[in-house]
């Protein structure tokens, strides 16, 4: 214990003196996406929404965690809005573990609406372990977590390519023009056609990147459309309140010589 | 305290303000005379007391919801987003509400040093702002610590570490704040403690502030005194009550825009990581506020030379009052100490800027003169000043054009003969 402190005191202190900033590594910027829930009335493409749910069930789900989330979230407004009975079904399409029961056993039943985001690795470790070693982020908050937030998260999943003549690559790491360092330890899981969607889309690497991500900063701000709207009315009361003391002010004041 | 003696109408209210004067603080604070010509620098004082209370409010229910402990206090602050009531509403204000409060604090304070309400004799109400502030910045530290994400824990790594470079005792002092041997569960437990205690202090010592500030009155933007009350004062109520609400309104707009628009853009995304020992993140920077600071610390080599000459830069704004040898109070009529007020706040701003920037290369170099230049204008620059500054001809009276000459001789003559 005593070895970890000093070691961690090291490195405060060599951070102190020289901190390498993280822009100085290689990554190319994100690519700006014109996303529908940008700006003060910006709201979610629902569509959309139920797309990417479909592209992290049958793609990112089976190794990133989205703990934070339940299923009849899914089913909030504001969200993918999924009927009540699609909500019940996706919920009972997973195995939870519940318990202990009266024996004092664990058991596994069908998903309900109230269970969390069933995780596909018992825990980071297993989930790194399974992975290479690389932990892969709970997505949960994943669009707030990275510098750049959507278009980042975006611009990875679309910015696989050949490594550049020089740069090796050790087993297990991919290149990705967007990463920072350039090196990624998630392989290129998108590929054209890889999801029949529900609603009939066609399924390019493009429409499923975008999809997804749109998924997640829904995941990661599910309060996003109801924050907009209730900011618009705030300032617009607060603008009239101001208005109207502003006035009241002016009349106040000119009881006495001085300009307010 | 007031200048004529209130008298209750009703004989109840006269029993009870016999044994507790509560209806005479009341007129007193509403009659308060105020200088009729405070312009829009003079609000923040307001903009803070209200910033205070909804820190307060919106923390009270947090705390509610919030569990201090190194593996719920992420998940926690989650939920509140998610499935608290209006919890993402309540944590944004809360969250920008710290941004806000300290942006209205940095107003105040310049609007401080620019008219000069440091001064005698003001000292008092000088030296517990200055208290306020500095118990702000460890509030605002300590909360940023509590959601337990990787700036939170990293901040805390960092800021706690600096207590390590006291000679002989500096590595005990640090366990001692940890409660462990790094930052860990304990640390959390004891920040989320303090950090429910200090807005109290601060409200304790604001009410001194105030208090402290009724004695002499405000000051105002010609820097005389006046005499009060009189044709240069207006009651508080309702003159400046009005004037005061209209500018937190325009101020809450702004703080609405933060909350409801992009209220993550103050923050750092890496907070959105939960907190991990063994992965430090590659770029360690405090919360904007912090930065000039910061800025401070990284500029010396040493790292204790760094601590030094950070808390040094707080602690020499407590005997301002005693540097500054001018007798004129507002920068209004000191046309050289005007100039050197302005070259501060681009110094300050400029230093905030290279503490968010990696300390190497030309922001070392920035970092260092900005440095030198904040103590110079302290320790050399405002003594000298004052002594050698011709000012400009100060008003008897804030009615009264420039040196017209009133009925009786004031302060603002026998300064003008002085200097």
């Amino acid at each position: 214990m005593k070895k970890f402190n000093l070691s961690i005191n090291k490195i405060i202190i060599l951070l102190f003196l020289s901190i390498k900033p993280l822009y100085s590594a290689e990554m190319t910027d994100p690519i700006k996406v014109d996303w529908s829930f940008k700006g003060l009335t910006g709201t979610f493409d629902r569509a959309s929404l139920q797309r990417g749910f479909q592209v992290y069930k049958e793609v990112c789900s089976s190794c990133h965690s989205m703990q934070y989330l339940s299923y009849r979230n899914l089913g909030e407004s504001g969200g993918p809005e999924f009927t009540e009975a699609e909500v019940k079904a996706i919920a009972a399409s997973f195995e939870v573990t519940d318990g202990p029961d009266s024996q004092g056993e664990m058991f596994t039943r069908p998903g309900r609406p109230s269970d969390m985001f069933v995780s596909p690795h018992p825990n980071k470790e297993a989930a790194a372990a399974a992975n290479g070693g690389a932990y892969p982020p709970d997505m949960s908050v994943l669009v707030k977590a990275r510098k750049g937030g959507a278009n980042y998260i975006y611009s990875v999943l679309v910015g696989y390519e050949d490594p550049p003549p020089g740069v090796t690559l050790d087993q297990g790491v991919y290149y990705n023009k967007y990463m920072i360092g350039n090196k990624i330890k998630m392989p290129n899981n998108l590929e054209d056609g890889l999801i029949e969607y529900a609603d009939g889309t066609v399924s390019t690497v493009d429409q499923m990147a975008k999809d997804v991500t749109t998924f997640l900063a829904w995941a990661a701000e599910p309060e996003l459309e109801e924050r907009h709207r209730t900011g618009v009315k705030v300032i617009i009361y607060l603008i009239l309140l101001t208005t109207l003391v502003y006035l009241s002010m002016k009349k106040i004041w000119s009881r006495v010589d001085t300009e307010v | 305290m007031s200048d004529h003696e209130y008298i209750p109408k009703s004989k109840a209210a006269k029993w009870f303000n016999d044994r507790l004067p509560l209806l005479t603080l009341g007129a007193h604070l509403t009659d308060y005379p105020t200088p009729k010509n405070l312009n829009y620098w003079w609000t923040f004082g307001g903009i803070l007391t209200f910033c205070l209370i909804t820190q307060i409010v919106t923390g009270i229910v947090l705390a509610m919801h919030y569990v201090a402990h190194a593996d719920l206090a992420f998940g926690s602050v989650e939920h509140i987003m998610r499935n608290v009531n209006y919890g993402w509403l309540i944590r944004y204000i809360h969250s920008n509400g710290a941004s806000m409060f300290f942006l209205a604090v940095y107003i105040h304070i310049f609007r401080s040093l620019f008219y000069g309400s440091y001064k005698s004799p003001r000292e008092i109400i000088w030296i517990l702002g200055l208290m306020i502030y500095l118990l702000m910045m460890a509030a605002a530290f300590l909360g940023y610590v509590l959601p337990w994400g990787q700036m939170s824990f990293w901040g805390a790594t960092v800021i706690t570490n600096l207590f390590s470079a006291i000679p002989l005792v500096g590595e005990s002092i640090t366990t001692w704040l940890w409660g462990a041997y790094s930052v860990d569960n304990p640390t959390l437990n004891r920040f989320f403690s303090l950090h429910y205690l200090f807005p109290f202090l601060i409200l304790g010592l604001v009410v001194l502030h105030i208090w402290a500030l009724h004695i002499p009155g405000n000051n105002n933007p010609v820097g005389i005194d006046i005499k009060k009350p009189s044709k240069d004062t207006v009651p508080f109520h309702p003159y400046i009550t009005i004037k005061d609400a209209f500018a937190l309104l325009v101020f809450m707009i702004i703080f609405a825009g933060f909350v409801f628009f992009t209220p993550n853009v103050l923050g750092h995304s890496d907070n959105y990581i939960p907190a991990n020992p063994l992965v430090t993140p590659a770029h360690i920077v405090p919360e904007w506020y912090l930065l000039p600071f910061y800025a401070i610390l990284r500029s010396v080599p040493d790292k204790l030379g760094g601590v030094i000459l950070m808390f040094s830069a707080i602690f020499i704004l407590f005997v301002l009052p005693w540097l500054d040898t001018s007798k004129v109070r507002s920068a209004v009529f000191r046309p050289i100490y005007r100039q050197f007020f302005w070259i501060l706040v681009v110094d300050v701003l400029m230093l905030g800027y290279v503490g968010a920037m990696p300390a190497e290369g030309v922001y070392l170099v920035l970092a260092r003169v900005g440095t030198i230049y904040y103590f110079l204008h302290f320790i050399v620059v405002l003594p000298v000043v004052g002594l050698l500054e011709k000012t400009d001809p100060i008003p008897m009276s804030i009615s009264e054009p420039v040196m017209t000459g009133g009925a009786e001789p004031s302060l603002a003559r026998k300064l003008n003969e002085k200097v």
